[in-house]
Order: structure tokens, then C-alpha cells, then sequence
């Protein structure tokens, strides 16, 4: 398999070409060490972090921040939005309290972003 | 109505004017933190996704923490006094000099501030339909992109199913993802220029993980729609820029969101006599960031608009400082005019010092790998500096050591200009 991929690490913006075969994976086009680090994990477990907001039980038009503690992988996304559209918090809230802890055994905390009173 | 005295106002409670107070309060002064909405922080509370902080903390943060522990600090610091939803309406002088902030508070009506000094930290406002004229009806379904970044992150309100995006600035691009992730169709961003106008890193991670579309070199020709956008005519431009109607196509949508760039939010400052810088839209200031009118200062999106918050922390913080030495009395010391030169689209401050330091932000007009940087005083060079890669959309700051002005002869009238190739 082969990808294009823009190597964001640094704003230079590296084009790279990243190739995997069964047991291997190269990485052309990169200007430093960095690029292939970066194309590697790509290819292998691309991770992002997610932020969104979750509503706040009770109150109309009025929704908290939250944030993926570290970056989450990309296939377990669509079902944290999923958990987070559904959830509702009680006010008051602090920046930093876990919200979710460990979701779906992958490590990762969701963390509420802003502190809000009643 | 109410009086207040204080040794400084500072007129808005986002990232800038945060970081002002702070600054002015440190050294014991009293300031009045002047705010329209019901809590500090500005822009940044809406921007909820991660990038900021990097070179201030060290460490990514959402734009609501970084605001919450500016906000923190604010709120332990007794010299600092905060009026939120409270509007600055006018700007006046007394016969003494000292500077009136004319203001109306939802709580407490009329208040007026008199002060040595006064900080403009009122951040930007976006650009709308009327600034780019697209031909077409004028339907619902057509917000700013930031309008609709607060509507969603701040409100929860989805601004429609299917969007198009027009313009390709940062707060477009992290729109398209953040639509995305709650169920909305982004169909395309559509930029005028031949590059995009935001960071590589909102293209890569806002549209390219979403195979988003981005048609560069393209304009939205048409909008459509009786009473809610229905579609959009999207035509490419030529080389020699034209454009060119028979290659046009339509994408059916029910919004359109403008993200078309951002001006500094400068009617308070015009009517009170300020001068306007027209590369940047915002004041013209001297090396100590003040002003055309004297005790009037500005830093911030209210400027310039800046991309990166640690910029504007960094530089309404030195602001606080100059603030600080004015009201002290200290005298303004000769300064040098600071113009800009080629492939540079502004360059701030418009003067500056030779008794200490300065530091100078510019935005570059291309796109280039291993660009340099020089400096010329009176046409003579003083500095150059090699830049791994440049582009309008990223800022650069240079640092100018008061070494560099060593051999000039302090008396003469000079000038210094930055330019890139
Ligand atoms: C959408 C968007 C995305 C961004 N993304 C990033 C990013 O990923 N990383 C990064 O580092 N930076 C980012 N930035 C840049 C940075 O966050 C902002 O430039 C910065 O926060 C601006 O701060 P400010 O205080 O100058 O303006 P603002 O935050 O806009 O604050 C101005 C304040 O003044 C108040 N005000 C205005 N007029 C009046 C008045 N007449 N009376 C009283 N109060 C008034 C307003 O209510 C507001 O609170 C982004 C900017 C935007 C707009
Ligand atoms: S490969 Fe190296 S130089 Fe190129 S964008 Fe990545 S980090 Fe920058």
C-alpha cells in the first residue's frame, strides 16, 4: 500500500511518499528524521486528539468544552463522539476534572476543558 | 451614573487584555478590565480545539485553558478590577490630559473610567459577504465561520447539513472537522488563491483525514436559494485571472460559511482620533506600542490579527511594560521609522528604539523554502537571518538586540526596513 501524505511535524510540510509492504515501511520524500517517524506512525496507528462539547443536564444552549487527554486512535473517534453526544454533566465543573476515564480500555482519559459554575 | 479613577483601563478581557492587566498590575498599578461579554477570555473560548500554548506553557492546550489560566491569574491579582458585560463606547480626554473611557454596564449603566492610560485589546471581527461580493439572492444559511464556531461550541447549535466553506483561513478549516465530527456534510473549501491561506497542519489534519475537497484557484461565482441556500456556482480562474464560466460546476448545500480573513475591530479607536497603519488595518503604533493619540496603547488582534496566541500574550505583555513606564513619566526617547521592504506585507511596530531591545513582527507576502531575512538602516544592512520555510499565513518575529545599533549615530533621522527573498 501507498500513501501521500504532508509530513506536519514542522511548517516546512514535507510531501512524503509512504510505501508498507508485509514487513516493511519506507518513507520518501522526507527532509529530516522526523518525517519518517511521522509517516511510519501514519501508516501504522494514526492517533489524533479529539475535542468537542458535551451538554450540560438541565440547561438549554449551554455545553462544556472537553478534550482527549492524549491523542486517541483514529478508528476509536467516531465512537467517543458517539459516547460524548450522548452524555450530559451537572454544573458546577472544573477545567481538568476526567470525565470519561480510559474509554474503551484504550488508555485514554477525556478531560473537561473549562471551569464552569452553577 | 458611576466614576471610577484608575491608573489604567484596558478595553477588552480576551488572551490580550488578560495579559496586559497582568502586566500593568505586577508593577502596582490599579487597572479596569472593560469586558462586553459575561466572562474573560475572548476569542479563545470558542476555539476548543487543541494548539495553543506551546511556547508560553510548553505544552498543546485548547483555547479554553489556556484562557482559564490567564483567567485565574486575573482573578487573584487585587489590583486588577473586572467589569464584565460592559461595553467601551467612546474614548475622551479631560482638560488635564487623563484619558475618560466612556462605558455602559448592564448591571450599573453609565460608567466612566479616567485613567493616565488606556490599552485596546478588543480583538477582531471577520470579514462578511459584503467585503468579497458574490453575485446571487440573499438567503438564510450564510454565517462567518467564527459566528458559527461560537454558535456550535459555545450554544450547541448546528448550523446546517450540508456546508461549503468559502476561503481557506484557519478558523474555516477547523470548522470543517468540527462540522464533521457532529454529522455535517462538508462538501469543499473553495480559495481563491493558488496556496491555501491557512496552516498546513488544519489542511492535513481538517480536511485531507476527511478526503474534504479544496479547490484552489477557484471563486463560489453564484450563491442560490429563495428563502435557504440550495446551491452554489463554484468557477476556476485562469492563469492570467480570469474566469473561466464554461468549466464552472454546482454543489447542492444548505449553508455557506465564510471564511474569508479577519480585520482589527477599530471603530472605538477612530473615533477617538487614532491614526490607522492600512497595511494592517489596525493603529499605527510607536516602538512602545502606543498609539497616535498620546496614553493610547494597543496590542493584540486589535493591532494586528495575529495566528498564534503566544504571540499575543507575548506582545500585551510588553505592552503592560510600556504602559507601566508612561504612566511612571518616563520620556519617549527618539525613534527610528520601521517600514516594510520586499515580499513583506506589513511590518509592526512603525518605529523603533535604539536604547534597548526590540522586537518586531511581520507578515511575508510568498511561500518559500530557505528564505532570508535582511535588514537595512538607512539602506545600509545590519542583520540577516535564514528562514527554513515561509508563508503568509505563519507570522515572524524577529529580535533585534540593541548591539545592532552600535555604529548608528543616534542624532540623524533613520529608518529600517525588513525585507525577504
Ligand atoms: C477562530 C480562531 C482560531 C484560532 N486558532 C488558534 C490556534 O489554533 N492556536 C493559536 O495559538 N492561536 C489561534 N488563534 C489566534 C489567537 O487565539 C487569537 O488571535 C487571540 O486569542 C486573540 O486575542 P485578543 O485578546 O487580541 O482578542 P479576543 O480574544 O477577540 O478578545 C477581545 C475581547 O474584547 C471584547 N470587546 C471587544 N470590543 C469591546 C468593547 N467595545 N467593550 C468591551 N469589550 C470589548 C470582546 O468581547 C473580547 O472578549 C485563533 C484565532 C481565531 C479567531
Ligand atoms: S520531514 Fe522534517 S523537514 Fe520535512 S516537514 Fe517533516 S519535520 Fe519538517
Amino acid at each position: 500500500m501507498e500513501k501521500k501524505l504532508i509530513c506536519i511535524s514542522c511548517p516546512v510540510g514535507c510531501h512524503l511518499i509512504v510505501a508498507s509492504t508485509r514487513d516493511r515501511i519506507t518513507v520518501k520524500g522526507n527532509q529530516c528524521k522526523r518525517g519518517e517517524i511521522y509517516g511510519k506512525e501514519e501508516m501504522l496507528s494514526p492517533k489524533r486528539i479529539v475535542t468537542a462539547v458535551v451538554k450540560i443536564r438541565k440547561k438549554e444552549y449551554c455545553y462544556i468544552p472537553v478534550k482527549t487527554e492524549k491523542p486517541l486512535l483514529k478508528k476509536y473517534i467516531k465512537p467517543l463522539l458517539k459516547e460524548l453526544y450522548r452524555l450530559e454533566v451537572d454544573l458546577p465543573v472544573k477545567c481538568g476534572t476526567v470525565l470519561i476515564k480510559n474509554f474503551e480500555n484504550t488508555g485514554i482519559n477525556v478531560l473537561i476543558t473549562r471551569s464552569m459554575k452553577n | 451614573m458611576l466614576e471610577k479613577k484608575v491608573n489604567a483601563v484596558v478595553i477588552g478581557g480576551g488572551s490580550a487584555g488578560m495579559a496586559a492587566a497582568l502586566s500593568i498590575a505586577e508593577k502596582g498599578y490599579q487597572v479596569a478590565i472593560i469586558e462586553r461579554e459575561d466572562t474573560l477570555g475572548g476569542i479563545l473560548l470558542q476555539c476548543i480545539h487543541n494548539g495553543f500554548g506551546l511556547q508560553e506553557f510548553k505544552q498543546e492546550l485548547t483555547g479554553p485553558e489556556y484562557a482559564q489560566r490567564f483567567e485565574d491569574f486575573v482573578h487573584k491579582n487585587r489590583k486588577i478590577n473586572i467589569f464584565l458585560e460592559t461595553t467601551a463606547v467612546d474614548i475622551t480626554q479631560n482638560d488635564n490630559g487623563t484619558r475618560v473611557v466612556n462605558t455602559y454596564s448592564k448591571k450599573h449603566g453609565v460608567i466612566l473610567f479616567s485613567a493616565d492610560a488606556v490599552v485596546l485589546a478588543m480583538g477582531c471581527r471577520e470579514r462578511n459577504r459584503g467585503n468579497i461580493a458574490i453575485a446571487g439572492t440573499r438567503p438564510a444559511g450564510i454565517f462567518t465561520a467564527g459566528l458559527a464556531q461560537r454558535l456550535l461550541n459555545i450554544d450547541g447549535f448546528i448550523p446546517g447539513k450540508k456546508v461549503v466553506i468559502i476561503g481557506s483561513g484557519d478558523i474555516g478549516l477547523i470548522m470543517a472537522r468540527r462540522l464533521t465530527w457532529v454529522g455535517t456534510e462538508v462538501l469543499g473549501v473553495v480559495e481563491i488563491q493558488p496556496f491555501p491561506s491557512g496552516l498546513t497542519r488544519n489542511i492535513v489534519q481538517c480536511l485531507n483525514d476527511f478526503s474534504i475537497p479544496l479547490y484552489l484557484n477557484h471563486v463560489v461565482s453564484r450563491i442560490y436559494g429563495k428563502e435557504r441556500v440550495t446551491k452554489v456556482r463554484i468557477t476556476p480562474i485562469t492563469q492570467d485571472g480570469k474566469i473561466d464560466e464554461k468549466k464552472s460546476f454546482q454543489i447542492a448545500c444548505d449553508t455557506i460559511l465564510l471564511s474569508v480573513g479577519l480585520i482589527p475591530d477599530m471603530e472605538l479607536a477612530k473615533n477617538a482620533g487614532v491614526r490607522i497603519n492600512h497595511d494592517t488595518n489596525g493603529p499605527y503604533v510607536n516602538a512602545d506600542l502606543m498609539t497616535s493619540q498620546e496614553g493610547i496603547f494597543a496590542c493584540g488582534n486589535a493591532l494586528h490579527v495575529h495566528d498564534i496566541v503566544d504571540y499575543v500574550t507575548e506582545e500585551a505583555r510588553r505592552c503592560g511594560s510600556y504602559v507601566h513606564d508612561y504612566i511612571q513619566g518616563g520620556r519617549v526617547k527618539k525613534q527610528g521609522n520601521v517600514i516594510p521592504g520586499a515580499n513583506i506585507k506589513y511590518i509592526l511596530p512603525n518605529h523603533y528604539v535604539t536604547h534597548r531591545n526590540n522586537r518586531l513582527y511581520c507578515r511575508p507576502m510568498i511561500v518559500k523554502n530557505n528564505a532570508e531575512l535582511f535588514i537595512k538602516i538607512n539602506k545600509k544592512f545590519v542583520l540577516q537571518k535564514k528562514l527554513r520555510h515561509i508563508q503568509p499565513s505563519e507570522m515572524i518575529s524577529i529580535d533585534l538586540e540593541k548591539d545592532v545599533f552600535k555604529n548608528i549615530q543616534k542624532d540623524q533621522n533613520h529608518t529600517l526596513e525588513v525585507s525577504i527573498r
